[in-house]
């Protein structure tokens, strides 16, 4: 029999750097390049001035990009990399809801291989066929691990799978004369996106609560269900680590009102071999690769999205598909005239969709299960730790497992100390740990996400308690402390509420000099439409916020 | 003495009934029998937390309070104070603390710091008003108001940064119930008015989400459910600040605590602060719709100070011409409860009940239970 030592883990002595960089567009100076081609020779510009007159969109000046040169630009982006946390560098089970976990390094090694980052998405199918059967395998891999008939890889993202899906129940209904139904039901505790992209698509959004269970009553689904019911939208476990046991019949009251099943399965991680949407009758779900299937975050994309449909929504798919001819070789059917269309250019975010296929295969159907085993261990594990740092709660379900990731609640901490779950997340930074509270508004009070997945030894998970363990402490003997973290980030604490406030954001260089250098933005040409032109009918202007 | 005058004053019996299991402070009886049971004053010790931090934030901040244990006592060390006039009884009343605010006033101040219960909050409003702007330290039983902090120390950071960069403000609900109800095992929450707050992280309504987001959100219900009642003639405005947006909408000026009818046709207010029988009258062979919105924290939604919107009225219209409006972060801080009803008649209660779709947002609803409020807080169940 092995043993494992016992260790009580440690906050960590961590320090990050601070640089105090400045923006790019500060650096440089004018006419300093990265690299100086040579001057092209004088016939061939000759040759190619009246080409260069003939282009109508030609600017008139040269963008205002960065002069610098490339020692610099290296300094540059290297000191900003130091002032991360990325899921490379932290332990980085803070970030509840998102799935972090470990992207395998050997699978970078294929997308850098010449068959996927020497090929053109414009080539001939003829030469393309390697890429279309990894594609065609990964769909087939998706199929059996959702239960479902037909799978396209084209989203680019999960919420934009989570639109893709939208898009086709909208078009489900429209080919069968029931565009009337414009109300799409989700639940509180659903990932936001599913609100988000059917709200996009211009259904009405009905919430149902969770209830002391943490997901909602049959009656309150009894109660939202109705003839004008397009959909039922939702995650589960839900976004508190909460599986419905009543999910059943929750697809069969939305079928039997017309409606159609989603399944976000954006994170399946709790879940993988263990039960599948087809189980249950759920009509589409999707998947994040990024979240599942361990492909990189990338701070905010490219991501990759799979939906996954039954034979019956298969017509529905964006298009093209990629259909295998009798002879084995791969092709692409265009022809498919009840699809939404496409939802993103040529083949998807292939780079990622190599990087599933290599994961999946490494694992196989046991690995993935265990994938999933693995998860939830180390989450139950995790709820036992942190529910005994005095002042942390996991609200609903009291007394019972969770499944993939728990929402915790900091409120009896705050109560007590003045420190919010969001000051604790900025003081956990300080031992070189990332933490999010929750999606807004809160329901559960003072909240905290924690999602360990399979990546993370136990003395990870020691050592993320023992930090969150030492902040509480700290709140109690000294809160200051705690109130005017981080001190050893790389920046001091930012203001909230400029956070909040639109006025005071700049996302790009331009806007920045617009509001907070005065400099009048240059006038953008407008498009002016051909004399004749119909005018498009758009639906009246909805009220925004 | 140049830096910013905060105000202080505190209600040295605040909480008292709430460790002994009184479910309240109000009365000199009451208070008596929480001292029998060995209550303590923790409204003191629980200011002087708010102004250390305070003290710590905003050095330059000028304390002005009234002598003893109604502001004195609870001043730090390191904190310049002027103190006026007061009292040195602990038991003091709700004149006391009327007294004091206007002293306060008197004098000038930029903030007040006040620390007690929705029956101080109540108090607090009696005299301040719109005068000044004001922030609550959480000392009290009942906190239903959603002008507290959300605890002292949060009370004090923000009263700090209140202070020294400024803040917008925004109207904060003062709710109270009948102290007497609650020992029943009968809550009645009440809206009373509204004090200004500063729109800063720390300020919330305790149970009730932030202000900043509260008033924006509230805008877009207004917007959206004018857009739904177009073949409505008259809109009967409950009382609150959701539904208040509404009539913000339409330009016209409400009543925050009492109920409005506007005839949406000439956008014309036709009674304000309406009894029931104006009510009926307004109402009278034509299409209606009433505009309720929760009790923040309580979750009621009528019978607690909308008894203008009667039974008989709701029989008038009837009950299906209700709509119910909330913020989304007002219905997620009720926990997955339900929502109550107590109009006095058990058939208008009932055809009340079951589920409800409250409208969040434009095209947004949330399925909420609507329940008559008899079968929750019968004392038994207490």
């Amino acid at each position: 029999m092995i043993t494992f030592p016992q260790r009580d883990g440690h906050a960590r002595d961590f320090h990050q750097a601070r640089w105090n960089e400045q923006l790019i567009f500060d650096l440089g100076s004018p006419g300093e390049r990265g690299v100086v081609p040579p001057a092209s020779e004088p016939a061939a510009a000759a040759a190619g001035e009246p080409v260069r007159r003939s282009l109508r969109n030609r600017r008139n000046a040269a963008p205002r990009l960065p002069q610098i040169s490339q020692p610099q630009v290296l300094r540059h982006y290297l000191r900003l990399s130091q002032e991360t946390l990325g899921a490379d560098l932290n332990i980085d089970i803070g970030q509840g809801t998102c799935t972090m976990k470990y992207s395998p390094k050997v699978n970078d090694t294929f997308v850098r291989s010449p068959e996927v980052s020497a090929v053109h998405p414009l080539q001939p199918v003829d030469t393309l066929q390697g890429l279309l059967e990894l594609i065609h395998r990964l769909e087939r891999m998706i199929a059996e691990i959702s239960g479902l008939h037909s799978v396209t890889l084209q989203p680019g993202a999960g919420s934009a799978a989570i639109y893709a899906n939208v898009s086709m129940v909208r078009k489900y209904h429209a080919v069968r004369g029931e565009s009337h139904r414009d109300e799409v039901i989700t639940t509180g505790f659903s990932h936001p996106s599913n609100a988000a992209t059917a709200k996009t698509a211009g259904y009405k959004i009905i919430t149902l609560q969770g209830g002391p269970d943490g997901y909602p009553t049959v009656e309150a689904l009894r109660a939202a269900v109705s003839n004008r019911t397009a959909a039922l939208m939702i995650t589960n476990p839900e976004d508190i680590g909460v599986f419905n046991p009543h999910i059943a019949e929750f697809v069969r009251i939305v079928h039997e009102a017309g409606g159609l099943c989603v399944y976000d399965q954006a994170n399946a991680n709790g879940i993988l071999g263990i039960t599948r949407a087809a189980e249950v009758g759920f009509d589409i779900c999707h998947f994040n690769l990024h979240k599942t299937f361990s492909t990189p975050h990338a701070c905010g994309g490219p991501a990759a999205g799979a939906c996954a449909v039954t034979e019956e929504l298969a017509p529905y798919l964006p298009s093209p598909v990629i259909v295998r001819a009798d002879d084995g070789r791969f092709d692409l059917d265009h022809d498919r005239p009840l699809s939404i269309g496409k939802v993103r250019p040529f083949y998807g975010v292939t780079a990622n969709l190599v990087r599933a296929y290599a994961w999946i295969s490494s694992l196989g159907a046991e690995g993935l299960r265990q994938v999933a085993e693995t998860a939830v261990l180390n989450n139950n594990y995790l709820l036992k730790k942190i529910t005994e740092i005095d002042g942390v709660t996991a609200p609903y379900a009291e007394g019972h497992h969770r499944i993939e990731q728990v929402r915790y609640s900091l409120a009896d901490l705050h109560e007590e100390t003045g420190v919010s779950s969001g000051d604790f997340g900025v003081r956990l930074g300080d031992f070189g740990l990332h933490y999010w509270t929750s999606h807004h508004p809160y329901s559960v009070p003072e909240p905290a996400t924690i999602e360990p997945t399979e990546s993370y030894s136990r003395a990870e998970l020691d050592e993320y308690v023992a930090a969150m363990r030492t902040v509480a402490e700290e709140a109690r003997t000294d809160p200051e402390k705690v109130l005017s973290a981080p001190h050893r980030g790389p920046i001091h604490r930012s203001g909230q509420d400029a956070m909040d406030d639109p006025e005071t954001w700049a996302v790009t260089y331009r806007a920045y000099r617009h509001k907070y250098l005065g400099e009048q933005p240059p006038e953008v040409p407008r498009w002016i439409p051909p004399a004749g032109l119909p005018a498009k009918q758009r639906p009246p202007r909805a009220a925004h916020r | 003495m140049s830096g910013p005058r905060l105000g202080v004053v505190v209600n040295p019996v605040a909480g008292i009934g709430g460790v002994v299991g009184l479910k309240g402070s109000d009365g000199a009886r009451v208070q008596a029998q929480a001292h029998q049971r060995g209550a303590v004053h923790r409204s003191i010790d629980r200011t002087r937390r708010a102004l250390s931090v305070l003290a710590a934030q905003a050095p330059t901040c000028h304390v002005v309070t009234v002598a003893g244990p109604m502001g004195e006592q609870a001043v730090p060390a390191g904190l310049s104070a002027t103190v006026l006039g007061g009292t040195a009884r602990r038991a003091t009343t709700a004149d006391d603390t009327r007294r004091a605010c206007a002293r306060l006033l008197d004098h000038g101040i930029d903030l007040l710091l006040f620390a007690g219960g929705d029956g101080t909050a109540r108090d607090v409003l009696d005299v301040v008003g719109e005068r000044c702007p004001v922030l609550g330290v959480p000392a009290g039983v009942k906190m239903h108001s959603a002008v507290f902090g959300t605890s002292p120390v949060t009370a004090g950071r923000t009263a700090a940064a209140y202070l020294v960069s400024g803040a917008r403000l925004a109207p904060a609900e003062i709710l109270d119930l009948d102290e007497a109800g609650v020992r029943a095992g009968v809550v009645r929450p009440r809206l009373y008015g509204a004090l200004n707050v500063p729109v800063l992280p720390g300020v919330q309504g305790r149970k009730v989400g932030s202000s900043a987001a509260e008033t924006a959100d509230a805008a877009a219900i207004a917007a959206a459910v004018l857009d739904e009642m177009t073949d409505v003639e008259i809109a009967v405005l409950g009382p609150g600040t959701t539904v208040g947006a509404v009539a913000q909408r339409l330009g016209v000026t409400g009543t925050l605590t009492g109920v409005d009818a506007v005839d949406l046709g000439t956008g014309q207010l036709l009674v304000a602060d309406a009894g029931e029988q104006e009510l009926l009258a307004a109402v009278r062979r034509r299409r209606c719709r009433v505009l309720l919105s929760p009790l923040g924290g309580s979750g009621f939604l009528l019978g607690r100070g909308d008894q203008q919107v009667s039974a008989m009225l709701l029989r008038e219209i009837g009950t299906d011409a209700v709509t119910v409006l909330a913020t989304r972060s007002k219905l997620a801080a009720l926990g997955g409860a339900p929502l109550w009803v107590d109009t006095g008649d058990a058939e208008v209660d009932s055809a009340l009940s079951g589920m409800h779709r409250v409208l969040t947002g434009p095209g947004e609803y949330m399925i909420q239970p609507v329940l008559p409020a008899d079968e929750a807080f019968a004392p038994q169940r207490a």
